[in-house]
């Protein structure tokens, strides 16, 4: 099960969950995906040991899509 | 690490995206400042006392402001890892297991430890902390200290940490280029201003960078 997460003051909330065989999961997934863009927050998928890529759609395939707020200069 | 570069970079679109040339060159520049807000001191004891050595208490003056400046700018640099306030427990605990997932085994044991978290980078290893990075250069001479944070702070420790290492895996030159540089020098000056908890994550950021000299 692929999981869409946001880290936030609990620790992290899971946003949604689907299975790349239940289109409706996609589907629910996809657009809870877009409310948490609009909301600001950026999604980013890990690549491995020391690599992470930003995305703008949902990667149905990837096992975990973790949501973050923008970072700044202190 | 992706070409795709940190959206937050266009917040600072003045800023030119930083490459190792680029590191280098501020880091000499960063040295140049410090000696030239020394020397003024340094040249001023020596001059009243070739005039006149009872002027010995004003030279002990100068001879401090010579010495507490740079200090100053180390502890600024050292202040980049410094833990912050921690939420819940167990907002914390949620968050560090989210944490442990995105590094491996040795960066989970160093940062039960310290609180910090080591990433090797194209620009060289990195300590990451809730509020900052440092940066160690390959062949372990330069520190850079870089203060950047997430700008939510109801957010538990382990996820700040875990906001600023996956922008820094996303595009680590643009992560340079968001976050300012609050230190530029030799590690071991850092290191006698930081928490003697942190220590060991600066050595194993040197120890790594210094293997490293040749990449």
């Amino acid at each position: 099960m692929a999981r869409l997460i946001r880290m936030d003051g609990s620790g992290h909330t899971t946003v949604a969950e689907w299975h790349v065989a239940d289109e409706q999961a996609i589907e629910a997934a996809a657009a809870a995906f877009r409310e948490q863009l609009e909301a600001g927050y950026y999604a980013v998928v890990t690549e491995g040991e020391g690599q992470a890529r930003q995305v703008e759609a949902l990667p149905v395939d990837a096992d975990l899509v973790i949501l973050r707020r923008p970072i700044a200069g202190g | 690490m992706t070409a795709e570069p940190l959206p937050e970079t266009a917040a600072v679109y003045w800023r030119p995206r930083v490459d190792a040339q680029g590191l280098a060159r501020r880091g000499r520049l960063w040295t140049l400042t410090t000696v030239a807000h020394t020397i003024p001191y340094l040249m001023a004891s020596a001059v009243l006392l070739w005039l006149e050595p009872l002027t010995a208490p004003v030279v002990f003056v100068l001879l401090a402001h010579a010495w507490v400046i740079p200090e100053l700018y180390a502890k600024r640099g050292a202040n980049v890892l410094r833990p912050r306030q921690r939420a819940d427990e167990g907002a914390e605990r949620t968050a560090l297991g989210l944490l442990g997932d995105l590094v491996g085994h040795e960066a989970r044991e160093l940062h039960a430890r310290t609180g910090a978290v080591l990433e090797r980078g194209a620009l060289g290893v990195w300590v990451v902390g809730e509020a900052g990075a440092l940066l160690v250069t390959p062949g372990g001479r330069r520190a850079y200290c870089w203060c950047v944070r997430v700008e939510d702070g109801t957010l538990p420790s382990a996820d700040r940490i875990a906001h600023l290492l996956l922008a820094l895996r996303t595009d680590e030159p643009g992560f340079a280029t968001v976050a300012n540089l609050a230190f530029s020098g030799a590690p071991r000056r850092v290191r006698r201003r930081l928490p003697p908890s942190l220590r060991p994550a600066l050595d194993g950021a040197v120890s790594t960078a210094c293997r490293n000299r040749g990449r």
